[in-house]
């Protein structure tokens, strides 16, 4: 009995689970240690998942953009990010002349909408254009090439729209409706994050009506299947593809504001690390499954909200805050090492594409 | 065809449109301002408009280029003049709508770097109307005069491109390393001649140099082939009395010919994209300052730097093994930012609060101590260069040794393909961890001495953008090549650092240089042989790009050449 197991068991899977018992045992210690100290009440929970919530929903749609094109060309669009800072940034220019103009508080729903229209186009720009530029011609090349391509394509869209835009943080307008907040039952909800959430959720449930259900959603998912067959079947696989970034360049731009609109500011390096942590976030949901990044978004969300609080706060740590970002990442190891199939998708990160 | 017989308009418009746009883009980003201060030629040609005039001249070739592309035969020479003319018209013009544009609208609140400057600099200093006729003249005498230069025959049109390369390069190293102002018109067309006339020397020469190496005896070939590399043992080793500030540069190209000739392992050879190298250079410097500064009250036992040097090549080669047990499993792209997700997590570690009664902090770690030699402290940059270098030497060694090893050999198979490569019996587990360890050995290595160059750490030096550095350095100079990484280390490394007024552009430039790089010359400048016919695969016969490879290596010029 004991032969027959350890011949299946080799001696670094058997290290790995090792690791993930400890881990999983640091962690229950720590959650209830903060829970027995009494530190936060309930409203501090509910604060914290609230803001995840939120935060959540912008990496989800985030996120979409990374599962999209990854499901289609087996590609991690490293620039996607970039994309998302795109739109915001240079949507600032239009929403602070409405500010100043005073357009943004006297028709704040039309104001707002003309600065989503506007991000998002210019995020589709960019992701089209990345598309054409970039990726296209590489097609057929050995797969770490358009990776390289990507990281490039990244840093030289951030670099690119410091040197335009300059280096500094630019204020966001938040026009005085959104300002405050609102309390339903016992709960109190800053109307900002309130917004976010019901637009992101508004827009998963949108794509996720346009892929099952919409003649150019079936071609993307019968793409991403096989594209040769589907190329036979008479799909024109190429504006299937720039229709795929099309969609992911408008969530990501319309993300981006919603972003900046929460956190009332925009840098060029602002989707640097938002755009890691979507992916992330695509991958614990499975990627190329749309469902999963909204899922997996979500949960990231709040995970790296509430988690530094209940887990690290108990183990004694200082300032858990701080490693608010490391914890994504932690969870992006664990994920690819225990399960690489993500929440609902199949399993890819060790198979060859 | 239809378009052989006609002159195609399209074309030049459309490669002037492109020019055009890298013009408005490197003025709106402020390159051509902030390079404006420094001469090429003292009072006539400013780096900026050099710049400028560059985006001219790629207007002018590559006019030229699409109309030879666009007809079968080779076009009349006018048509290509009229092309190159026409490329370079359009690119100024696109400059010209921008300075109109700009004067009716105040760009200024939108691109930071729309400024009056930038718009003296474009006008040419001749106001308004004046100016931007200058300009679209310019323009077009710089896409004809390049059009002229492509339809030379090639000796006299090579002779006259290398001339004209010269100047701008040697102004560059005058006024970077010997703080001299920029050539005088007199000393650009000396250098032009010089460069020009070298050119058609060599031309001569060369053929006979070899018909008289051929006539030599295997002995005597041997003889030179030594005295080429003492002397070119000799440039090196002499290289720091430049100065402090040159070899100051020289340090940093070192350090970081160190750190590339490890990920050389992990990427080139074992065909690991590891995105999180940082976290080992990180490991190497954090452990160097824990055992020797005497600010770490904790370990009450102090190293000297040789003492320590051991200790911080084996934490970083440990940490190479502990960080790639867990992802042994993952392939291509997951790895990337798996490794990507280490990197930050290292770095995230090191400013945390949680570690900062052992690491310092966000405070670091100072009061690192030199390296002592006997009675030699090694505390300036040209005896640190020497540390460097012999650090570099015996990588390198090791790099090429391990290469065509039983070890290296499996590396590549590895790279190939996992699943052929353990059929043949290749222990994949142990291959793998051994490249992630010698990859992070060499970088753990760069990290300890880069903690005792600059004698204190921080965890802000150890961000991803280092990582991004380091891949960027050894895929422009050539993936799985090791000379490759000692050019892209002087490439990317180097010419920035004399280039200190595109410091702010400089990520900027790698990024270009990346997707550039990936879409035209995946192989890099200096490449590997076997690389290389793979990326070519099925374009032209493999003994061709066989062929075409040694001589380029027997060229190293035409490197230098395709980088500019």
């Amino acid at each position: 009995m004991l032969q027959r197991l350890t011949r299946r068991v080799s001696g670094t899977t058997l290290f790995m689970w090792l690791i993930g018992i400890a881990i999983l045992a640091v962690v229950v210690y720590g959650t209830i240690a903060t829970l027995a100290s009494g530190k936060y009440g309930l409203k501090d929970w509910t604060d914290l998942t609230i803001n995840g919530l939120a935060l959540g929903g912008i990496y989800a749609l985030i996120a979409l953009g990374y599962t999209l094109v990854y499901g289609i060309l087996r590609m991690i669009n490293f620039a996607h990010g970039e994309v998302f800072m795109a739109g915001p940034m240079t949507a600032y220019f239009i929403i602070t002349a409405f500010d100043e103009s005073g357009f943004l508080n006297r028709q704040p729903i039309l104001a707002l909408l003309i600065v989503f229209l506007f991000a998002a186009a210019v995020s589709t720009t960019i992701a089209v254009l990345l598309e054409r530029i970039a990726y296209r011609p590489l097609r057929r090349a050995p797969r770490l090439v358009p990776l390289i391509t990507a990281i490039g394509a990244s840093f030289f869209l951030q670099y690119t729209f410091r040197g335009l835009f300059g280096s500094g943080i630019k204020s966001y307008p938040l026009p005085d409706i959104l300002q405050g907040d609102w309390t339903v039952g016992p709960i109190t909800i800053l109307k900002i994050r309130a917004v976010v959430i019901v637009a992101a959720i508004i827009m998963l449930v949108g794509l996720y009506i346009f892929v099952q259900r919409t003649k150019v959603g079936k071609a993307m998912q019968a793409v991403s299947e096989d594209k040769d067959t589907s190329a036979l079947m008479g799909i024109d696989v190429d504006s299937v593809i720039v229709t795929t970034f099309v969609v992911g360049g408008a969530l990501a731009g319309a993300a981006g504001v919603l972003y900046a609109l929460m956190f009332r500011q925009v840098t060029f390096i602002m989707g640097f690390i938002p755009g890691l942590k979507a992916f992330t976030a695509a991958v614990l949901g499975g990627i190329g499954n749309v469902a999963g990044a909204a899922l997996g978004g979500l949960f990231l969300g709040i995970a790296e909200s509430v988690f530094p609080n209940l887990v690290l706060d108990g183990l004694g740590i200082p300032a858990p805050y701080q490693l608010r970002d490391a914890l994504a990442f932690v969870l992006l190891v664990l994920v690819l090492i225990f399960r690489p199939s993500g929440i609902l998708g199949e399993r890819l990160a060790a198979k060859k594409a | 065809m239809k378009t052989g017989s006609r002159f195609n308009w399209w074309s030049p418009i459309k490669m002037g449109l492109l020019a055009g746009a890298v013009g408005l883009l490197i003025s709106l980003t402020g390159m051509v301002e902030a390079s404006n201060n420094r001469y090429i030629i003292i009072g006539v040609l400013s780096l900026g408009q050099t710049l400028l005039l560059l985006t001219m001249v790629f207007a002018g070739y590559m006019g030229v280029r699409q109309a030879r592309i666009d007809q079968h035969s080779e076009p009349p020479r006018l048509w290509l003049i009229l092309s190159g003319t026409l490329a370079g018209l359009i690119t100024n013009a696109v400059l010209v709508a921008l300075v109109i544009f700009g004067s009716f609208v105040n760009l200024r609140n939108i691109f930071v770097n729309a400024s009056p400057a930038l718009y003296d600099i474009l006008t040419l200093g001749l106001g308004v109307p004046a100016g931007l006729i200058g300009l679209l003249i310019a323009g077009a005498i710089v896409g004809a005069l390049t059009a002229l230069l492509m339809t030379l025959p090639e000796r006299p049109s090579r002779a006259i491109a290398l001339g004209l390369g010269l100047i701008p390069t040697v102004a560059i190293l005058y006024s970077a390393l010997f703080a001299g102002r920029g050539l005088s018109i007199l000393g650009a067309v000396v250098i032009f001649l010089l460069g020009a006339g070298g050119y058609y020397l060599w031309g001569t020469w060369q053929p006979r140099m070899e018909v008289r190496m051929a006539g030599l005896s295997a002995e005597q070939q041997h003889m030179v082939q030594r005295g080429k590399w003492a002397l070119g043992a000799l440039i090196i080793l002499l290289l720091p009395l430049l100065g402090s500030y040159p070899s100051e540069v020289l340090d940093l190209v070192g350090l970081f010919v160190l750190m590339g000739l490890g990920l050389n392992i992990v990427v080139g050879f074992a065909g690991l994209l590891d995105l999180g190298y940082v976290a080992f250079f990180a490991i190497g410097a954090y452990t160097m300052a824990v055992l020797t500064s005497p600010e770490i009250a904790w370990l009450p036992v102090k190293l000297t730097f040789w003492g320590a040097l051991p200790f911080a090549a084996l934490a970083a080669a440990l940490s190479g093994i502990i960080l790639g047990v867990p992802v042994l499993g993952m392939r291509g792209d997951y790895l990337a930012i798996v490794t990507l997700g280490f990197g930050e997590i290292i770095r995230l570690l090191a400013l945390s609060d949680w570690l900062k009664p052992f690491i310092g902090g966000s405070n670091g770690i100072t009061l690192i101590p030199k390296p002592v030699i006997g009675p030699i402290t090694l505390d300036t940059p040209p005896t640190l260069y020497y540390l460097i270098l012999a650090g570099s030497l015996v990588v390198a060694f090791v790099a090429i040794r391990v290469k065509d090893s039983r070890l290296g050999r499996s590396w590549m198979a590895m790279r190939e393909d996992e699943d052929v490569a353990q059929a043949m019996g290749i222990d994949l587990v142990r291959t793998k961890l051994l490249a992630f360890a010698t990859g992070a050995t060499f970088a753990g290595v760069a990290g300890a001495i880069f903690a005792t160059k600059l004698t204190s750490i921080y965890p802000h030096s150890f961000n991803l953008l280092i990582s991004i550095n380091v891949l960027c350095v050894i895929i422009v100079g050539g993936i799985g090549s090791i000379p490759g990484v000692i050019v892209g280390a002087l490439f990317l490394v180097g010419l920035p650092e004399l280039l200190r007024e595109f410091a702010e552009y400089r990520l900027m430039m790698y990024g270009a240089a990346l997707v550039f790089m990936m879409l035209t010359r995946p192989e890099g400048l200096w490449p590997e042989a076997r690389r290389k016919l793979e990326l070519h695969e099925g374009e032209p016969s493999p003994v061709g790009a066989l062929e075409e490879f040694e001589v380029r290596e027997a060229e190293p010029s035409a490197a230098g050449a395709s980088a500019e």
